[in-house]
């Protein structure tokens, strides 16, 4: 991988930090009339979503991370492994929980997923904004509740719970914003 | 839509206004206005400056990274007080407090000694501010060894490079061991010490002797040599940088070859010894203080802006 300089830093520039793959979120140049300058960079580590801050001399380099962000068709779920397929190649990769972490509970066979991939094996897995799954479990709403903007839990498909509005029921196809799983309407 | 200007116009009509008060205030003053070339045939030494080149007829002019040497000419033959309002321009100087291409007010004061010249920058930065509506306090002084202890307990005259290493390591994340005893004090003070200065404005002076750059070296009170040279911060940017100038041209000398010499080790872009500066000198340089004050930073600060870009009309991604 290249070596980028200070110079080159850019937000969303993907460097190596102690070891891990990392992007850059913030870089602020210091720079005193006289004398030496620095940049100042928050960097969000790719493997734990951990943010760090780092102070670099003017003319250090760091290494690249060879990151790639590809969109892949979920297709399975082995017990241990997220399935994903290249919808052009037929290519597949294998994902394990730390990769799919949290999107593992908006994971719908067939969705298209963006899957961020370092030294080609998946490192991260980011659900679609918006997936459609059906309830398998809530409480049975009475109707002429929709006025008091009332919720209720609802289990999903893939065992996610989301509040939803008292008149959804079992059965229902819902569609959910999954950057902040909540409900968005019925599918 | 990049070919509008960053800036809403009203931030170009106040910088008019600035420039028409600058003018008044050193008419009044009886300071002459003078211009001098931006393309030289050298340039700034510092190590930490990088300069833009332009070639024309197999010579290299440099773009001036502040007007001093051509006015430090001007003084040697006998202009007396002046001033001027002009571009200078950094190469790899681009940020929200950056444009490598920026707008600065320098003057000189032969027979002046610093602290007149200090006072007299605060009547011009008040006079603007109550222009501009703002009510400003007078700016009070604290010396870098002042500024050092409040903020870190240690004194930056006195403290060894490993001690500052072992601060610098501490306190902020990075590697500095490649850093020299200098280096490691613009760390400190970039990253701890400016952000704890009052944001309602201070004069820094008595700097390190190995920071003089252009300035006198002299001694503080208690005998420690420092560097005759200050800078005014405001709303914790760097506004404006002082100096009791060198007259010594044989000093002047040793530390441009200096500079040339450390320029080479670090394998930075060669720059010619700037042999004018050094003659003029050698004729007869008045005792002089000088300052450059970033106009477009004083700017932001009295308009109350966050980035460079909300003043300029055509920052370098758009010019």
């Amino acid at each position: 991988m290249a070596n980028y300089s200070t110079n080159e830093f850019r937000l969303g520039l993907k460097v190596m930090l102690d070891g891990d793959p990392c992007s850059i979120v913030e870089n602020e140049v210091v720079k005193p009339g006289k004398g030496q300058a620095f940049n100042r960079v928050k960097l969000r580590n790719l493997k734990t979503g951990k943010t760090w801050e780092r102070t670099f001399k003017s003319g250090d380099s760091v290494e690249g991370a060879d990151i790639m962000d590809v969109d892949l068709q979920y297709l399975y779920n082995d017990g241990e492994f997220w399935h994903f397929m290249d919808q052009q190649t037929f290519e597949q990769q294998a994902a394990d929980a730390n990769a799919v972490g949290d999107a593992a509970k908006w994971l719908k066979e067939e969705d298209v997923c963006i899957v961020t991939l370092w030294n080609g094996a998946p490192l991260a897995v980011t659900a679609p904004n918006f997936v459609e799954l059906e309830i398998i479990e809530t409480d049975p709403g009475l109707k002429g509740d929709t006025a008091n903007g009332g919720s209720k839990p609802a289990t999903l498909t893939t065992g996610a719970v989301v509040r939803v509005p008292l008149f959804v029921n079992q059965g229902d196809v819902i569609k959910v914003d999954t950057r902040t799983g909540e409900y968005v309407s019925r599918a | 839509m990049t070919w509008q200007p960053s800036a809403p116009i009203p931030h170009l009509t106040a910088r008019a206004k600035l420039n028409r008060l600058i003018r008044d205030f050193f008419a009044r003053r009886d300071v002459m206005e003078v211009e001098t070339p931006l393309l030289c045939s050298s340039t700034a030494t510092d190590p930490h400056l990088q300069s833009w080149t332009a070639e024309a007829d197999g010579r290299t002019y440099y773009l001036q990274t502040s007007p001093e040497f051509c006015m430090k000419r001007l003084l040697a033959a006998g202009c007396g007080p002046i001033y001027q309002i002009g571009k200078a321009f950094r190469r790899e100087e681009h940020s929200r407090w950056h444009n490598p291409e920026f707008t600065m007010l320098e003057w000189y004061r032969p027979d002046w000694q610093l602290n007149e010249l200090m006072a007299e920058v605060e009547a011009l930065v008040l006079n603007a501010a109550s222009a501009f509506g703002q009510n400003w306090s007078p700016f009070p002084r604290l010396t870098y060894q002042q500024a050092f202890e409040d903020c870190l307990g240690l004194n930056p005259h006195q403290a060894s490079a490993a001690t500052l290493l072992q601060l610098a390591n501490h306190r902020i994340n990075g590697d500095f061991s490649g850093l020299d005893r200098d280096g490691l004090l613009d760390l400190l003070t970039s990253h701890l010490v400016e952000p704890a200065l009052p944001k309602s404005g201070v004069f820094l002076t008595e700097f390190p002797a190995s920071k003089a750059s252009l300035a006198q070296t002299g001694s503080a009170a208690d005998g420690t040599p420092v560097a005759l040279r200050t800078e005014l911060y405001l709303g914790g940017l760097e506004i404006a940088n002082g100096y009791q100038e060198l007259v010594d041209a044989a000093e002047q000398s040793l530390r441009f070859k200096a500079d040339i010499q450390t320029r080479q080790t670090l394998q930075l872009a060669p720059v010619p010894y700037p042999s004018h500066l050094v003659s003029a000198l050698q004729h007869g340089f008045p005792e002089s203080a000088g300052v450059a004050l970033g106009l477009d930073r004083l700017l932001m600060v009295l308009l109350n802006c966050e980035q460079i870009q909300d003043i300029l009309g055509f920052p370098i991604d758009r010019a």
